[in-house]
């Protein structure tokens, strides 16, 4: 019954219709655009709009529509109640998702290295707000001669206006103070990758449901103030860790320092950076559709690496106001006081506006890259094993075992060997993924 | 937007500026800012949904599409066929569209059957339905256990399928309970009762009464199903919900003029029905739930349950496959895993 009359607007003109379309709908919100994509045919004007300037009247009286039920969102609910009608209501979507992990809470892991007396368990302390460290027991010289590297864990809850945040601090006590600091950074490696490899065993896993994600999302990386920039073990640590975990270097124990002095190292260190090529956390770059404030904010940020941090446990009292700081003869430095230091951008950085940026690029990044590898090296294994298993003659069992001394091979062999390596690569990654579940499961 | 820490500072001083505990008396470290970055990043990204339509022709799928989405996103809107032909084989027909609400962009994908349950003879006719939601399982499984993979996998899951009941207020017919029994398994069901404007009252709560008992004697779970509340404060609401399954549901793209408003609706001689008047139909209700309160939980529930069990299953019978080539046992594997 609808239809001719539908047929017979058609041919008014589409001139008619927009312009009614204008008139019916003066306070048409501009957010509701269109479908953009496939939508080519449709725009072509063949068919009706959707709305259509038809005006009817009624006999029978009908019940005003009630309005939409009161939305469980209260203050993040982007719509007002006026605006019902209008709108299809998915903007929602973004406080679902928020609610969802407000329920759940969230994780941070935070790595915290340099050698010891730079103030690591204190502006941990700080950051969090804290007291992580209250028990512990300082070692003295003799003791720390034998003392190895060890890698400690702490966990704490935090909630904050409903959200949860379980932090868990890595510290690394006894890096770098031995005499014979070779290799000190090993055991940390290989903490980062413990974290990996028990990360990829669980996705890869059957039972996904509740993955614990244990993975160093980032380390902070205390530089001594008293040097000239960096050391010959600072280098070597952050070479040995960028590719693995996010490092953002810190300037500790800032209040030794004059502003001159903090500006020139942070020069030099940041020259030295570049210099020996390590690859620190970058700073996501701004969206050109940000705001001049936050642009400013970035930048600033940008142009402060490494963190000139002073931390405090304690509570001064200054100028009749109660301050975090440490009391000096010659005046008190404040730690939230940002023209004393870098502590107040640095805890912004890490909590309130990069932290899931950090998490993101350790899952998207570092965790990926290790993922690769590992595939690879698994496929190098059972490469080798199947060729061994040519020669010998022996039924494959395809099971990657550990090779004995790596034999030098040739070049036709290595090119043989990484065609093979890709073949298997290609063909079917599933079976790959079993060999890899069996030989961890095994 | 981060507040300069300066100022958020002496907020705090001034609030607790008489609390005596030494350590903790500023004590705001602004965890609660994530939410914000992660708003952030979700508007950046934007969101995907996937629904697919299953019903017999001419129950209003096209119709309900665009009417939920206020614009034109089904299939039949953005391809211009002029007469409507059944087609001899069932057909998955999937039409995409970016849309945006209040900066949060959306890429929303509408699947359609047509051809489901029109035949003569209607056996297996949910196969194909089936094999194509167990194709994207696949391709997401595939694209997850890649060694190189995408950043964000494109999520082409069914994340929810509408089934249209023909509103005969007698009870559900063989077909679709078949339909039900088997698809509940993989992928959520949102049953609704189209056309619902030939029930009067009385006889659509009778329609869904028996409808709800059928459900319930063949075991079939729809959504949202008991079994994965979460909590009390989700078990409460989703009784509410379920309470009402299925919704009758009338579809409508054209307005009319009600006591000075526009409305969408359906205009007879014997009054106009409004499709988001509660009183008339359950639209709302439908709208509310898949859009407005649900959608993320509805996504939620397809990657972490469906495609999870899809994935053991398909990893198992894969390790079947090569520890019979390798000879070992299969009993043995399974006790390491589980």
């Amino acid at each position: 019954m609808q239809e001719p009359q539908q047929q017979h607007q058609d041919h008014g003109g589409h001139e008619a219709d927009r312009e009614n379309e204008g008139q019916d709908h003066p306070h048409t919100p501009s957010y509701l655009r269109p479908p953009v994509a496939g939508r080519a045919q449709s725009d072509s004007g063949s068919e009706p709009s959707l709305t259509q300037s038809k005006c009817v009247e009624f006999d029978l009286p009908s019940p005003v529509s009630p309005s939409r039920p009161k939305s469980p969102w209260s203050l993040f609910d982007p719509y007002d109640n006026n605006e019902d009608k209008e709108y299809v209501g998915f903007a929602t979507l973004p406080n679902q998702v928020h609610r969802k992990s407000v329920k759940k809470g969230f994780d941070f892991t935070l790595m915290v290295a340099g050698e010891s007396g730079l103030g690591k368990s204190t502006l941990v302390n700080s950051l969090f707000l804290t007291d992580l460290y209250k028990d512990r027991k300082l070692l003295n010289a003799e003791e720390r001669i034998t003392q190895t590297v060890e890698i400690t864990k702490h966990t704490v809850d935090i909630e904050e206006k409903g959200v949860k945040l379980k932090l868990t601090i890595v510290d690394t006590p006894g890096f770098g103070d031995a005499i014979d600091n070779t290799e000190c950074w090993k055991s940390v490696a290989d903490y980062i990758d413990q974290q990996f490899e028990q990360y990829f065993r669980d996705e890869s896993g059957l039972n996904r449901k509740n993955i614990q994600d244990n993975r160093v999302h980032c380390c902070l990386y205390f530089i001594s103030p008293f040097g000239h920039g960096l050391r010959p073990l600072d280098v070597e640590f952050m070479k040995a860790l960028h590719e693995k975990v996010n490092i953002v270097p810190v300037l500790a124990k800032a209040d030794t320092l004059t502003p001159t002095e903090v500006q020139k190292k942070k020069i030099k260190i940041r020259e030295e950076i570049e210099q020996y090529g390590i690859k620190i956390y970058q700073f996501p770059d701004c969206d050109s559709d940000e705001d001049e404030e936050f642009k400013q904010q970035d930048l600033e940020l940008k142009e402060s690496i490494p963190f000139a941090v002073i931390g405090s446990n304690t509570v001064v009292e200054a100028k009749g106001k109660r301050v975090r700081g440490r009391l000096y003869p010659w005046g008190i430095v404040e730690v939230e006081n940002s023209a004393h230091c870098d502590f107040v951008k640095l805890r912004n950085m890490l909590v309130r506006t990069h932290m899931q940026d950090l998490k993101d690029v350790t899952r998207e990044t570092h965790y990926e890259n290790y993922r690769a590898q590992c595939i690879q090296s698994m496929t190098r294994m059972v490469v080798k094993e199947r060729n061994r298993n040519k020669l010998t003659r022996e039924s494959g069992t395809d099971f990657p075992i550990p090779m004995g001394p790596a034999v030098s091979e040739s070049e036709t062999e290595k090119l043989i060997r990484e065609k093979d390596e890709e073949d298997i690569m290609q063909t079917v990654p599933e079976t790959l993924i079993n060999k890899v579940k069996k030989q961890f499961l095994c | 937007m981060s507040v300069p820490s300066c100022q958020l500072f002496d907020q705090t001083k001034e609030e607790c500026g008489v609390m005596q505990s030494p350590l903790v008396d500023f004590s705001y470290v602004g965890i609660d800012a994530i939410l914000e970055q992660m708003r952030r990043k979700a508007m950046k990204q934007g969101f995907e949904l996937n629904i697919m339509v299953v019903g017999q022709s001419g129950l209003g799928k096209s119709t309900l599409m665009n009417t939920l989405f206020k614009s034109k996103v089904s299939r039949k809107s953005v391809l211009a066929t002029s007469q409507e032909k059944i087609p001899k084989t069932i057909e998955i027909k999937s039409i995409s569209h970016d849309i945006e609400e209040k900066g949060v962009r959306m890429k929303l994908t509408v699947i359609d059957t047509p051809g489901f349950g029109d035949q003569i003879n209607n056996e297996n006719c949910w196969q194909p339905i089936m094999k194509f939601i167990n194709d994207q399982y696949e391709a997401y499984l595939q694209e997850e256990i890649n060694i190189n993979r995408k950043k964000r996998i494109p999520d082409s899951r069914v994340h929810c399928c509408i089934y249209f009941i023909p509103p005969t207020g007698h009870c559900l017919r063989p077909l679709d309970v078949e339909f039900m029994k088997r698809l509940s398994k993989v992928v959520n069901i949102v049953p609704v009762i189209a056309k619902a404007d030939t029930l009067t009252l009385e006889e659509r709560d009778f329609f869904k009464k028996k409808i709800r008992e059928e459900l319930r004697s063949n075991g079939i779970d729809v959504y949202p199903q008991k079994e994965f509340d979460e909590d009390a404060e989700d078990r409460m609401i989703n009784e509410k919900i379920r309470e009402m399954i299925p919704f009758a549901v009338v579809g409508s793209d054209q307005e009319y003029q009600v006591n000075g408003r526009r409305l969408l609706g359906r205009k007879t001689k014997w009054g106009t029905i409004e499709v988001e008047n509660i009183a008339h139909c359950e639209f709302a209700y439908l709208r509310d739930l898949l859009i407005r309160t649900h959608m993320q939980n509805i996504k939620d529930i397809t990657s972490s349950i469906h495609y999870e069990m899809y994935r053991v299953r398909r990893l198992n019978e894969s390790n079947t496959a090569v520890t019979q080539a390798n000879g070992i046992p299969e009993h043995h594997l399974s006790a390491h895993e589980m």
